[in-house]
């Protein structure tokens, strides 16, 4: 369907007159750089004076140029046809699809176009989609645009955005050079002053003079003798009157006087036309050079945007005629995109997901890059670090809470690669968050990033503000740059599908790169309702620790300590028998010793053991009682280890009632409701 | 000079033929003004002595036309080749935009053409051109003399062109290699505009 560019077709066979030079120029300017200097390059001229020749030439040079380059050749009635067999066959959006991978679209005899209004919007269609990606296309027709009949109104626009010139007859002088150059090509000698001849003939179109040479070939071939001028006017049109000049000399025979028309004004031997010659060249040359800025930002918009870059800003300039400084406009254009690369560096390093947003390829709109970086910056403020007030130093060793310090230290020693995660299951006050910011306090000192320390619902309670925000990723880039993530009450995410969606995520992000995960829970994980299978496993999957009730030497130490804080001394009786008390977390010890040592001052005594009774179980000074271990005391009505008195039912007293787990059932309860 | 003025949209070249005596630059100038057609050439300006020496210089304005939408005009000067009138040379190589050196090729023309090579370095340098940066090219004028007579392209080149630019073999009478040299170097002068070297 698509002709072969006939290899005859080039530029250096076509010869250059004054009534073609421009187009030509403007056709070798296209051909350097398709797409960029005239598109589209209209091309009219009536038939016969070199339009194919013109196009196929294009062709033939661009591809020399650029061997990849798509180059296709077509009539518009091959355009034609071969689009209503598409359409006939279903297949028209791949028939477009076809010229739309086209660089080159040489379309010859568009005139045909008339009355077509279908094809007229297909070639509207494809105009605008070839310029839209910088293709070249060259129409070529018998008449300009506006001439031809019924022509849609807006591809005559399109046409006029581009380039329209014509080709013109060839003059006395053209016409010789063709006639000499063909006849060359066929290697065939005529007498001097024949071809001139023929050219002074009132033919003005290129292929009847080749129809008049080849009669004279002919003629020639089958005589004896060379033909002469006069007889060369004669064969080929007696009718056709001479309109040379009277420079034009009938010569007789073949005289070798005989002078060619028009001669050049020095030397017979001289080329016809080299002042023409180098017009051309230097036409060409200035084109070139003169719009060498244009062939430039057109390199650099295909550069650009093949970099995924916008490059309006640029287009605009091609529609200008004078750009006072292109270069410095390029220089301008590539500073801009460099910037945008380093403000894109910068968010990639805050923020993630954002790298590759719209606002980082427009160099037209650094403003809105900006911003985006100062909301990545906005969002990147350091998660929440561990507290530094929970110590390793400080907590108190002891064999319930043996393993679990093992894992901490092993965690601490080697982040990431041998418990991850590591879970801390135990009840409130089991020294769980203590734990966990102590081991977090021991991996920020070793790492230069940031370790996030923090609970379930404060993590929650971002992703709500961030979703708010519309800043989730940002949000989400905190954490994924975190050296180590450590989750306080993980069981509190039960039933918060994003949260645990995008600790899911986390999860996954900070595994791959060996970071340390810690989370605590309160509630055994089997245990935990709520919480997706997916984490749960993957938290199971890592090692999973327990906090049990401190022991009594647990206790002990702790009491010691917290008294020796505090009042500069330690009784020993009061500490074995606060220790003695069996208390199920590390939080209530804490809790009944403050409430001695609050009675203590505000009695202005000194903490100890009946005042412990007294305050702790509400046995009165007096004598001496049972062993501390073994008590059982009752204590004043409505009194309670926690310390907040509760009414009282009428004064009853009931050792019955006065239970130990009774009142330690009730500490649970308020300390877990508080 | 502005080679290129982008407001006026106009491009003008001044492109001097340079030489030593007798080495045919108006007989250059001459060819080109024989074949330029009427309407594109201005009046050749010639000062010349009696005994038909360049005394002070030739100047051929061409007119190109409208290419690419600007208006481009080529100036064609020759400097006088006697090494007397420098100050003329000075004068007329001021804001060249190309020089073509045109050589005589008989050998025993080999010192005034070395000479005059100098003689243009020296004035260039003197206005503050570097001879590296301008566009030059050589024509080595006379080929067609008996060959024990001149020196060839080659042998040419080896004694003038140790830069390596274009040179052209000429004979300036007949019009051999003048077009040539004249394209040669229009070309080396447009296309410094790409550098943005010349445009105003």
């Amino acid at each position: 369907m698509t002709v072969t560019l006939n290899p005859l077709y080039r530029f250096d066979t076509f010869v250059v007159g004054s009534a073609n030079r421009l187009a030509v120029t403007a056709a070798k300017a296209v051909a350097e750089s398709p797409g960029t200097v005239y598109n589209p390059l209209f091309i009219y001229a009536r038939p016969g004076l070199g339009k194919t020749h013109l196009l196929m030439g294009l062709g033939h040079a661009a591809r020399a140029i650029d061997p990849a380059l798509q180059v296709e050749y077509l009539t518009l009635d091959e355009f034609v046809e071969a689009f209503h067999a598409a359409i006939a066959a279903g297949h028209g959006e791949a028939y477009r699809k076809r010229f739309l991978d086209v660089d080159l679209l040489l379309v010859d005899d568009v005139q045909f176009l008339t009355h077509r209004r279908e094809m007229q919007a297909e070639l509207l269609r494809l105009t605008d989609a070839l310029q839209t990606t910088n293709r070249q296309i060259v129409l070529t027709s018998d008449r300009p645009p506006a001439e031809i009949e019924a022509l849609d109104e807006r591809l005559i626009r399109r046409f006029a955005g581009g380039l329209i010139i014509d080709v013109a007859a060839p003059d006395y002088e053209t016409r010789v050079a063709i006639l000499r150059r063909k006849a060359e090509e066929r290697r065939v000698s005529f007498a001097d002053g024949v071809l001139e001849a023929i050219a002074s003939l009132d033919i003005d179109n290129v292929r009847e003079l080749l129809g008049a040479l080849n009669r004279l070939v002919a003629f020639q071939a089958v005589s004896d003798r060379l033909v002469d001028a006069e007889q060369a006017r004669g064969l080929v049109g007696g009718a056709a009157g001479s309109r040379g000049s009277g420079a034009v000399v009938s010569g007789t025979g073949a005289a070798p006087g005989a002078e060619p028309a028009a001669p050049p004004p020095r030397g017979p031997a001289a080329p016809p036309d080299e002042f023409s010659d180098f017009l051309t060249e230097i036409s060409a040359t200035v084109a070139q050079q003169v719009d060498a800025w244009r062939t430039q930002i057109g390199a650099a918009i295909l550069r650009w945007e093949g970099e995924g870059y916008r490059t309006g800003r640029l287009q605009k300039l091609l529609d200008q005629d004078v750009v006072p400084d292109p270069a410095q406009a390029l220089r301008d254009f590539e500073c801009d995109v460099q910037r945008l690369r380093d403000l894109e560096a910068e968010t990639a390093e805050l923020a993630a997901d954002l790298v590759g947003s719209a606002a980082f390829r427009d160099p037209g709109d650094l403003a809105a890059a900006e911003s985006l970086l100062a909301r990545a910056r906005d969002g990147a403020v350091a998660p929440a670090a561990p507290s530094p007030l929970w110590r390793m130093d400080d907590w108190v060793e002891g064999p319930s809470a043996k393993v679990a310090l093992e894992a901490a230290r092993t965690v601490m020693k080697e982040p990431g690669a041998r418990y991850n995660p590591l879970v801390i299951v135990g009840g409130g006050g089991a020294g769980k968050t203590h734990l966990l910011h102590a081991i977090g306090n021991a991996l920020a000192e070793r790492s230069s990033s940031p370790v996030a320390c923090l609970g379930a619902p404060e993590y929650t309670g971002e992703l709500i503000e961030a979703i708010d925000r519309d800043a989730v990723g940002i949000w989400r880039s905190r954490y994924r740059r975190v050296a180590a993530f450590l989750l306080d009450d993980v069981h509190l995410i039960a039933d918060t599908d994003r949260t645990q969606d995008e600790l899911f995520l986390l999860y996954n992000v900070l595994l791959e790169s060996d970071r340390q995960m810690i989370f605590t829970s309160a509630v055994p994980l089997a245990e935990l309702r709520g919480l997706e299978p997916r984490l749960r496993t993957r938290l199971e999957g890592g090692l999973v620790v327990e906090l049990t009730v401190p022991d009594r030497e647990v206790r002990e130490r702790i009491v010691t300590r917290e008294l020796e804080a505090k009042t500069g001394a330690s009784d020993a009786a009061l500490v074995e028998h606060l220790a003695a008390r069996p208390v199920d977390s590390v939080r209530m010890l804490v809790a009944q010793l403050q409430r001695v040592l609050n009675a203590a001052e505000a009695r202005s005594v000194p903490p100890s053991v009946p005042l412990a009774r007294e305050v702790l179980d509400g046995v009165l000074p007096g004598p001496p009682a049972e062993a501390p271990a073994t008590v059982r005391a009752r204590r004043p009505s409505g009194q309670r280890s926690s310390g907040i008195v509760a009414p009282t039912a009428g004064g009853a007293r009931s050792r019955e009632k006065m239970v130990w787990e009774w009142p330690e059932l009730a500490d649970r309860l308020l300390e877990d409701w508080r | 000079m502005s080679l290129v003025n982008f407001t006026a949209r106009e491009i003008t070249c001044k492109i001097v033929y340079y030489g030593p005596g007798r080495s045919g630059k108006t007989t250059n100038l001459q060819y080109v003004y024989g074949r330029v057609p009427e309407s594109r050439r201005g009046r050749m300006v010639s000062l010349a002595t009696q005994t038909d020496r360049t005394l002070f210089f030739d100047f051929l304005p061409l007119e190109l036309g409208s290419i690419s939408g600007f208006s481009t005009k080529f100036q064609l000067y020759t400097v006088p080749g006697q090494s007397y009138y420098n100050a003329t040379r000075k004068l007329v190589l001021q804001s060249a935009d190309g020089v073509v050196f045109v050589a005589d090729s008989q050998a025993r023309r080999f010192d005034d053409n070395l000479e005059s090579l100098q003689n243009l370095q020296d004035n260039l340098l003197a206005q503050g051109v570097d001879i590296r940066q301008l566009p030059v090219v050589f024509q080595y004028n006379k080929q067609d003399l008996p060959r024990d007579l001149i020196l060839t392209h080659e042998e040419m080149d080896d004694a003038l062109n140790f830069r390596s630019v274009h040179s052209f073999a000429g004979d300036a009478l007949r019009g051999t290699g003048v077009f040539e040299t004249l394209r040669g170097i229009s070309e080396l002068v447009l296309k410094r505009l790409a550098s943005g070297a010349a445009v105003g």
